[in-house]
């Protein structure tokens, strides 16, 4: 069977796991798609999965309340042995790709790391996926009983709902306990879209110059725009946006229709979260600034000039 | 206690990517130490500097003979000594993750810091991977890190924000962005760091099997339009730009 462990937050599945399961069809291996769930309170995300899957294998249980790397490794190897997976998906998120590696060397299996597509080729599995700081595409591929791969957010559709319901079944789990001990959590919440989700998405660079021209420029295009916001390291690091903003090799990695770039250089690290969006539009008053290299459209000029028009040409 | 601090080469940022036979090629590239693993190596000696019971911090690289330049560098920035597993086989991070634990073991090493993701194979499992074969817990993506006695405690980023933990070592941490601003190696600790120990150890040792194989590489840039707008009249430019996004991009409504 191929073993999907699905990734839901707030008593919703994620679109995330959706694109899992599609990933699975795709991916040429054969045997019922399953969906494990791990969690508490969890009876309405099993409901959702059986939409998707041929099973869906529920623990609902107080340990797993909160995710732990050691604790989900332990849960999804066991279910993977005794439900004799052929191949695991893991989502590609940071958790996904924490615990998916010691789940692999739980099984002795190969790990395929953050796989933007999947083939089959005879026994082997292919994957594709992003390497050095994702200028080159690698396919890479590996063999074996067992098989442990993530997959990246983003880089497959979601499925949609399967005619028939899968059946659910309550598993039985032995786990360890969580060793790392969590003193404090800041959730990062904003307003606008999440950037992961979002169809459009304004960046800021260091080139806008100030936290407050951030807010009139950035903010104030990305509302008329209903965007989500983005920022560079560097607008980051010195103080004027939170982390949780930042795209980029350090930061999110964002695939939107449309990435709008304002006073951003275009640095590798940086084209490394953004580069494989849709359309790019950068706006930067140095002709030389490599970010037109990979821009679909772009604006040599002054922002504090060009901005304002934007803004005032797209108010709603 | 002993860290192990875990260096892998790879190409500077600025650098080209070329590909060779469906392959990348490093030959004639600017390799550095990369970033990450930088900052690894930096806050070990940190923790020792702020007080922390750390009696060695050796640096580890596996790869081919030019890695050797990265340890130097490591070195140089103030580790006490260096193992370099040279091989020019490629292997894969959970394969590699085999070196690294038995290289923590007969260290005793208690802390292993390695970068999130280093910036040639985009991976993140070597940390993870080390530590499971250790029965160690991990640390991942990690921006503040402080020690007393065998307790660490510090900030790490996950999904939806950030934590801040508490754990026993020994323990594998890898690295992050904030996390502290390396130091450039000076002039006299690059003299001090050639006399430092560089042990060779032979791959064969660790009895390495690759189990991911690299069928091809390929540079895959999207043909971008690069369709270039004046910006000398701001208010022409808004339009025109407004507008290609509308009719042709179809991206605003
Ligand atoms: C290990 C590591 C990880 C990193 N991770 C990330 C990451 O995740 N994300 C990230 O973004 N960076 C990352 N970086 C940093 C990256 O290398 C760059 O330093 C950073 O992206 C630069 O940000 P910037 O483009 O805002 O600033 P700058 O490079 O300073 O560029 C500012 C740009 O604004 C333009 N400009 C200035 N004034 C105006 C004006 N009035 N109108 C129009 N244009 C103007 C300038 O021409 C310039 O091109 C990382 C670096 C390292 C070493």
């Amino acid at each position: 069977m191929i073993l999907i462990v699905a990734e839901h937050t707030a008593g919703k599945l994620a679109k995330s796991t959706l694109e899992m399961v599609t990933a699975a069809r795709d991916s040429g291996r054969e045997g019922p798609i399953t969906l494990l769930v791990l969690g508490q309170s969890v009876a309405g995300v099993a409901t959702e999965a059986a939409s998707v899957a041929d099973q869906v294998l529920v623990a609902d249980l107080p340990q797993l309340a909160t995710y732990n790397a050691e604790v989900w490794a332990a849960a999804t190897a066991q279910i993977a042995q005794e439900g004799e997976a052929h191949t695991v998906i893991i989502g590609g998120s940071r958790s996904g790709r924490e615990y998916a590696p010691r789940v692999a060397v739980k099984l002795d299996a190969p790990y395929l790391e953050d796989a933007t597509r999947l083939s089959s080729n005879g026994a082997a599995l292919q994957a594709q996926r992003y390497t050095y700081l994702a200028r080159v595409t690698e396919t890479v591929e590996a063999e074996g009983p067992v098989i442990v791969v993530t997959v990246k957010p983003g880089s497959f559709a979601p499925a949609g709902a399967a005619g028939v319901a899968g059946d659910q079944y309550d598993v039985e789990l032995t786990l360890p306990a969580p060793r790392v001990e969590v003193t404090g959590k800041s959730v990062e919440k904003s307003s606008r879209v999440a950037l992961t989700e979002a169809d459009v998405i304004v960046t800021g660079g260091r080139g806008v110059g100030s936290p407050e021209n951030f807010s009139r420029f950035v903010e104030g295009l990305a509302d008329n725009l209903g965007a989500g916001v983005g920022a560079t390291r560097a607008v980051v690091d010195a103080g004027w946006r939170p982390y949780a903003e930042q795209v980029g090799q350090t930061g999110k990695t964002v695939q939107p229709k449309a990435y709008i770039a304002l006073g951003v250089s275009g640095a590798v690290q940086h084209l490394s979260g953004m580069g494989k969006s849709k359309n790019i539009i950068a706006i930067n008053k140095d002709a030389e600034a490599p970010i037109f290299k990979v821009a679909d459209y772009g604006i040599v000029g002054d922002l504090n000039e060009i901005v304002p028009a934007l803004i005032e040409a797209s108010k709603r | 206690m002993n860290i192990l601090t875990l260096v892998r080469q790879v190409p500077d940022a600025e650098a080209r990517v070329k590909i060779n036979a469906q392959q990348v090629d490093l030959e004639g590239a600017t390799l550095v130490i990369d970033g990450m693993d930088e900052y690894g190596v930096e806050e070990a000696l940190r923790l020792r500097e702020s007080g922390a019971a750390v009696e060695q911090i050796i640096a580890l690289a596996i790869g081919p003979k030019r890695n050797e330049d990265a340890l130097r560098t490591a070195l140089a920035m103030g580790v006490d000594r260096a193992i370099h597993v040279e091989t020019e086989d490629r292997f894969d991070a959970v394969t590699l993750s085999r070196v690294v634990a038995q290289i923590a073991q007969t260290e005793n090493v208690s802390l292993i810091l390695v970068g999130g993701q280093e910036a040639d194979w985009d991976s993140q499992a070597l940390g993870a991977a080390s530590a499971e074969r250790l029965g160690w817990p991990q640390l991942t993506w990690t921006n503040e890190l402080n020690i007393d006695g065998e307790t660490l405690t510090g900030r790490h980023d996950v999904d939806d924000g950030n934590e801040t933990f508490r754990a026993t070592l020994p323990a594998v941490v890898t690295t992050q962005q904030g996390l502290n601003e390396p130091r450039y190696p000076t002039l006299p600790n690059i003299m001090k760091a050639k006399k430092k120990e560089l042990r060779k150890d032979d791959p064969a040792t660790y009895g390495l099997q690759a189990r991911v194989r690299t069928v091809n590489a390929e540079i895959q840039t999207r043909a971008r339009l690069n369709r270039m707008i004046d910006g000398k009249d701001p208010q022409a430019a808004a339009q025109q730009l407004l507008e290609l996004l509308r009719s042709e991009a179809k991206v605003i409504a």
